[in-house]
């Protein structure tokens, strides 16, 4: 056990699962870097560096580098995946979507129940998301939602290392499709991570806080920014619980309700934009299910309707943050009184 | 541990306090649990407040006889407050690894390593790791050092189990002691524990001074099965904190952290499988397949048995049902985690048992 970065956290659970099963590979832009030119072989390691030492342990018939073209790339996995292998493929960008989306929409998601059970599909999609970095409105989306909405996906979101460890694991294990996403403003967030392998089921919220008078449900990069409102709130003498779904797809909707009942007083925090979000889905479900017990209607602190702005005092207007889900809390906290 | 938060008051300000009066409850990783007072005179100043989080050290409270001005009692806060500085995480003790016949156990030290009191090593039950000891094992670490292992298939020690028999496991702790070269030392096991120390204890009474059973197994043939399996088969939040909370007398002692600890050690590669080996070794239905019993007739060596008297996975054993030689309590309105759920009470039977009877 030692602190781990989630870039470590990841590369470990790649790593140990690398090592016990050969069926699994990795493929992507760079994820080696300079594999075949003169120097250095895995100059790279990923672009965000995730994949670092991978390519010198496993060599080039496991680690593959592709040219830069999404739609073969996403389609090697899943056309890999249904014949025997168990590929982790990088999307260096959620937003390069659009040029593979009907790989994973219509094919990998899709393979499982028009084949009628006959076929797996047990690949794992990686991509960043999230602004923070002034990457700009072409490099900064967060899009899970487009996944979460179509049935035979699953959806990973990890605020932490430790669940990137065990969710990475549990992913790669999973014979279904999973997209794995990871925050690239939060790759050098630490925490406690054992050494072993282990795993993390899917659908399985986390309680991160609790707290009597409000309840946050926060996704993702925006898990610490709950925690940092939590602190000042707590100054203030409200008490927040702090829900981290982990997953969205499958969610787990009972710790939400529960969660949810407990305070009857409920904000929603997504970095995407408001509409169609998962903060939406998560409000639904809450009005739909736990209607009775809600003290004040349920806020959603999301960006704005607008692109990912590049200049940073723009950006920073963007982006919800711990002040803004301070604000909501306090509102749902004083609200009919 | 490294922190508490602060639940309730249990005592208002300017009340007063016999020592051993429960004054503050507080969360921890593990049981939510009771601070008894140390001292006696008036509670003059709740100086934690409700939901705040006191790192260990911190100050609680100030007791005072009531004729001590109010204006002082600012001043000694005040001054704390300034000069106080948190244990640091580096001076807290990391769990360390060995290797025993080819595999690792991992393990938690605490106390002077150079002390010539004789050490304690420490044995958890079925599903549990060295933080089953939290509550012990800084209080006896005072007298002697004291050495808590993760059995194999538990906590951060190897998951190979081989038959998952109590010959394995008091094995792999007498090799443990060996690997450490502890020419003699203490042992305390509680329930599946205390059957595996009482085997080492009883093969090694050369090496083994005393031997401490808390809630035992291999004592009495009941044990109840269902109880075993749900914890081997429990990987989901709800179920586990339903099982965990029958182990206990007062079920609001399971802390949501405790369950989350429980689940994170299960979902470690090898674990379960592990875990479920064990448990069809040692139980059969409601039954125990291991006994110490008979062994113990003939064990010359001092011997403690703790129970807590609303087990409900084994029942107390009253004095009379056991060789006269041991020294056996029944605590009242406890469950089977009596360590944790009357640490403060085990603790100093354990330290006057071990200070009695050695050095």
């Amino acid at each position: 056990m030692a602190k781990k970065t989630i870039r470590e956290a990841i590369n470990e659970a790649l790593r140990q699962e690398m090592e016990r099963d050969e069926t699994v590979i990795l493929m992507g832009e760079d994820i080696a870097g300079g594999a075949g030119l003169d120097g250095e072989p895995d100059a790279i390691g990923g672009v965000m560096g995730v994949t670092k030492g991978l390519y010198a342990t496993f060599g080039p018939e496991r680690v593959i580098d592709t040219p830069i073209t999404e739609s073969a790339i996403i389609g090697l996995a899943a056309g890999s995946a249904v014949t025997g292998l168990r590929p982790v493929a990088e999307l260096m960008f959620v937003d390069f979507l659009g040029v593979c989306f009907d790989q994973i929409l219509n094919q990998a998601a899709k393979f499982r129940y028009m084949f009628g059970g006959k076929a797996k599909t047990p690949m794992v999609v990686r991509t960043t998301y999230g602004g923070g970095l002034g990457a700009a409105a072409q490099h900064s989306q967060c899009l899970y939602q487009m996944f979460t909405m179509v049935p035979g996906i699953k959806v990973v979101i990890a605020s932490n290392a430790y669940d990137a460890k065990g969710l990475m694991i549990q992913a790669i294990r999973d014979d279904d499709p999973v997209i794995f996403f990871e925050h690239k403003a939060r790759y050098d967030d630490a925490v406690e991570v054992p050494d072993e392998p282990y795993t993390i089921p899917f659908g399985e919220a986390k309680y991160v806080r609790e707290g009597d008078d409000a309840t946050i449900i926060a996704i993702g990069g925006m898990v610490s920014e709950a925690i940092k409102a939590a602190e000042i709130l707590a100054g203030e003498g409200i008490d927040t619980t702090i829900i981290d779904p982990r997953t969205t797809s499958p969610l787990d909707v009972d710790t939400i309700l529960e969660a949810a009942e407990e305070t009857g007083r409920v904000v929603v925090v997504d970095e995407a934009n408001p509409r169609c979000s998962i903060a939406a889905d998560i409000a639904g479900l809450i009005v739909g299910h736990a209607f009775d017990a809600l003290k004040a209607p349920v806020r959603q602190v999301t960006a704005p309707h607008t692109p990912v702005p590049f200049a940073p005092e723009l950006e920073r207007l963007y982006m919800p943050d711990a002040a803004k889900i301070a604000t909501a809390v306090r509102d749902v906290v004083n609200h009919g009184k | 541990m490294q922190e508490g938060t602060v639940v309730e008051w249990l005592v208002a300000e300017g009340a007063t306090v016999s020592v051993g009066d429960e004054v503050l409850e507080i969360e921890t990783e593990k049981v939510n649990n009771v601070f008894e007072s140390p001292v006696a005179g008036t509670l003059r100043r709740h100086v934690a407040e409700v939901g705040s989080a006191i790192p260990v050290g911190g100050l609680m409270g100030i007791v005072a006889n009531a004729d001590v001005d109010d204006a002082d009692i600012d001043v000694l806060v005040a001054e704390f407050v300034q000069t106080f500085v948190p244990e640091a995480d580096d001076d807290e003790a990391r769990p360390e690894i060995v290797t025993v016949n080819g595999r690792t156990i991992s393990y938690l030290s605490v106390g002077d390593k150079t002390s010539d009191a004789t050490p304690l090593v420490l044995v958890h039950g079925f599903t549990g790791d060295v933080t089953s000891w939290l509550f012990n094992q800084p209080a006896l670490a005072a007298d002697r050092r004291v050495i808590a292992l993760d059995l194999p298939g538990h906590g951060a020690s190897d998951k190979f189990v081989d038959d998952g028999g109590i010959e394995y496991l008091s094995g792999a702790v007498t090799g443990f002691i060996d690997e450490l070269g502890l020419s003699e030392v203490h042992i305390a096991g509680h329930s599946l524990g205390g059957a595996v120390a009482a085997r080492v204890a009883i093969s090694n009474p050369e090496r083994v001074a005393t031997l401490t059973l808390i809630a035992p197994a291999g004592v009495g043939s009941y044990i109840n099965g269902e109880i075993i399996s749900a914890l081997a088969m429990a990987d989901r939040r709800r179920d586990t904190r339903q099982t965990l909370q029958r182990l206990v007398s007062n079920p609001d002692l399971i802390s949501r952290d405790m369950v989350e600890q429980f689940l994170r050690l299960k979902r470690t590669d090898g674990a379960a499988a592990a875990v479920a080996r064990i448990a069809s070794a040692f139980v059969e239905g409601h039954r125990q397949r291991i006994d110490v019993v008979e062994n113990l007739a003939n064990y010359a060596k001092p011997v403690l048995a703790i129970w807590g008297a609303d087990d409900v996975v084994i029942p107390a054993k009253p004095a009379g049902t056991l060789p006269e030689n041991i020294e056996c309590h029944v605590i009242d309105e406890v469950g089977h985690l009596p360590h944790m759920e009357a640490a403060a009470k085990v603790n100093e039977l354990i330290a006057g048992f071990l200070k009695i009877r050695s050095g």
